[in-house]
């Protein structure tokens, strides 16, 4: 039963993977570009959290949405300032823009609060639900249950509303898009709003999972969710949920196995996998509009 | 309806349309024929915001546009239907007729003017839900021409609809124009196929390198032995 266990907390880490890859896929499937400052957002997300349990003493449901509302007006800024007007750029330019936020995202939370970590506070009760002789933590269930929300929620945004048609038209063909009247850059910052809420969410929920956050803590699941999204098929939204629950579960098993120490090290060796066998990713599109 | 004056059209230092002007009335087909090269989908593009003109003005019902955002020129009645279809090719054939609707907010309009438009082109109908990639070329333009309706222009441009289609298909998309205008849309054509767009055009204008050359009324055009030397040949 002790492989219950594991795969429970394996869909834990995989969630919060999942939600950020969500993030890196919308944002490239839209601009092409690969957000690195995504990760970030991710950490700010777990402060504006622990703030406001900490400070506000409020529960874990608002804080939830404060962050995941400051995440996103936080993407959309950096969208406007920094990476709208290298629209046109090379790809290197953007890239490297991209790793310029990011290092200065981390380096102002450091300035003002210090590098030091912070526990997070204990918002949800800590007890266990027995489900067939298995003890899951309620904190799993919840987190499994937010994190089945936000993408059905998404799923219903991207396929049912005008603003997610109006993203996917403009990630297929922009010009074509602006044609039907739709408003670029008004869907870009919509998409970095979404992408970004998502990953705010994230970091409230690493945080009261993992208990422990500090301002470089974006860094290594920022990656990884990036490779998360490259295996499911960079673009594809339901690439990057199961790409993302595919590497925490596999994360999770290489350390049960007994190699914890090579743990960091699967998700390298996926993305090295995937890039040599099939790099368009899981559900990559290889599709060719016809002319 | 539409008066072009003397614009000037840049890619870079490209110098794309050298001081065009041209001028569309209401009610009218109106075609433009030019060679590979020559400056139609410039032009067109220019005309529905995606590029700006440096120098000249465009005016539509009076209004200066040329410059503006496509969406504002989408909003004032202007649909384009661009070279080469781009439909948007994951979604279904339905999603690309709703974003055709993107500025209107009648729900009842919009699911009338779809009715419409699955009357027009009933294979659409029939492939309502199927990806749109999926089509034929043919079945492609009919979404393409589909989709402008569906933000009820008042003036429809139409980038090249008989590229690499079967002459029989062609003939039907050139049925389907005349109808259209019959309606009470304006058109504007861009063909290279000189034949069949001055078959059904009342005015014509003959573009080449980026100059308007010739123009006049569809049957002048066609009995001209410049325009049937280097548009007509063969036939
Ligand atoms: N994006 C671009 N960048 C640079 N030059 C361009 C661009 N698009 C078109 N041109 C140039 O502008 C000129 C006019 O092109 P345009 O596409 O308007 O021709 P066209 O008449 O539509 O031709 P076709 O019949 O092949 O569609 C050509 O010389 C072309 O090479
Ligand atoms: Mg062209």
């Amino acid at each position: 039963m002790e492989w219950i266990q594991q795969l429970v907390n394996g869909i834990s880490l995989g969630s919060i993977y999942a939600l950020i890859a969500l993030g890196y896929t919308m944002v490239y499937g839209i601009i092409k570009l690969i957000n690195f400052a995504h990760g970030d957002v991710f950490m700010l997300g777990a402060f504006i959290g622990f703030y406001a349990i900490a400070r506000w003493e409020i529960g874990f449901f608002p804080a939830l949405i404060i962050a995941m509302a400051l995440c996103a007006i936080i993407g959309v800024v950096i969208e406007r300032v920094a990476y709208k007007r290298l629209r046109n750029a090379t790809r290197i330019a953007a890239l490297i823009t991209a790793i310029g936020v990011s290092l200065l995202i981390e380096n102002v939370v450091i300035y003002f609060r210090g590098a030091s970590p912070e526990a997070y506070p204990e918002v949800l009760p800590e007890t266990s639900i027995n489900i067939l002789g298995v003890n899951i933590s309620s904190i799993s269930i919840l987190i499994l249950a937010v994190t089945i929300v936000l993408m059905i929620l998404l799923q219903f945004i991207v396929h049912k509303t005008k603003i997610g048609k109006a993203m996917r038209a403009v990630s297929l063909d922009p010009d074509a898009a602006r044609l039907m009247g739709i408003n670029v850059d008004n869907t870009i910052s919509a998409t970095f709003a979404i992408g970004s809420a998502l990953a705010g969410a994230a970091g409230v929920i690493f945080g009261v999972y993992y208990t422990r956050i500090e301002p470089l803590m974006g860094v290594l699941p920022g990656l990884k969710a990036f490779i998360a999204a490259v295996f499911g098929g960079i673009g594809s939204i339901p690439g990057a949920m199961v790409g993302g629950l595919s590497l925490g579960v596999v994360e999770t098993v290489v350390s049960a196995l007994g190699f914890s120490l090579w743990r960091d090290a699967a998700a390298f060796v996926i993305l090295i996998l995937i890039l040599i066998l099939k790099p368009s990713g899981i559900f990559g599109k290889n599709t060719r509009e016809k002319v | 309806m539409l008066k072009v004056d003397n614009i000037d059209v840049f890619y870079g230092n490209i110098h794309a349309l050298k001081d065009v002007s041209l001028e569309v009335n209401e009610g009218e087909i109106v075609t433009l024929i030019g060679a590979n090269g020559a400056g139609k989908s410039t032009l067109l593009k220019t005309l529905s915001g995606l590029l700006k003109p440096k120098k000249g003005v465009v005016l539509y019902q009076s209004q200066q546009i040329g410059g503006k955002p496509a969406q504002a020129i989408v909003k004032n009645g202007i649909s384009h239907v661009p070279e080469g279809r781009r439909v948007f090719s994951t979604m279904s054939v339905e999603e690309n007729l709703e974003l055709g609707a993107y500025l209107r907010n009648d729900r009842e309009g919009i699911k009338k003017d779809m009715a419409n438009v699955y009357e027009l082109f009933p294979i659409l109908g029939e492939r309502r839900k199927q990806p749109s990639g999926t089509l034929s070329g043919g079945e492609q333009q009919m979404l393409a021409m589909g989709r402008a309706l569906m933000a009820k222009p008042k003036l429809l441009l139409l980038d090249e609809p008989s590229m690499g289609l079967a002459p029989l298909i062609v003939k039907k998309i050139f049925e389907i124009i005349k109808m259209v205008n019959e309606q009470g849309t304006t058109v504007l054509l861009v063909e290279q196929n000189a034949n069949m767009a001055l078959s059904i055009a009342n005015r014509a204008y003959v573009i080449e390198t980026g100059k308007i050359v010739l123009s006049g009324t569809a049957k002048e055009l066609q009995e001209s032995e410049q325009v049937k030397a280097a548009y007509l040949g063969g036939l």
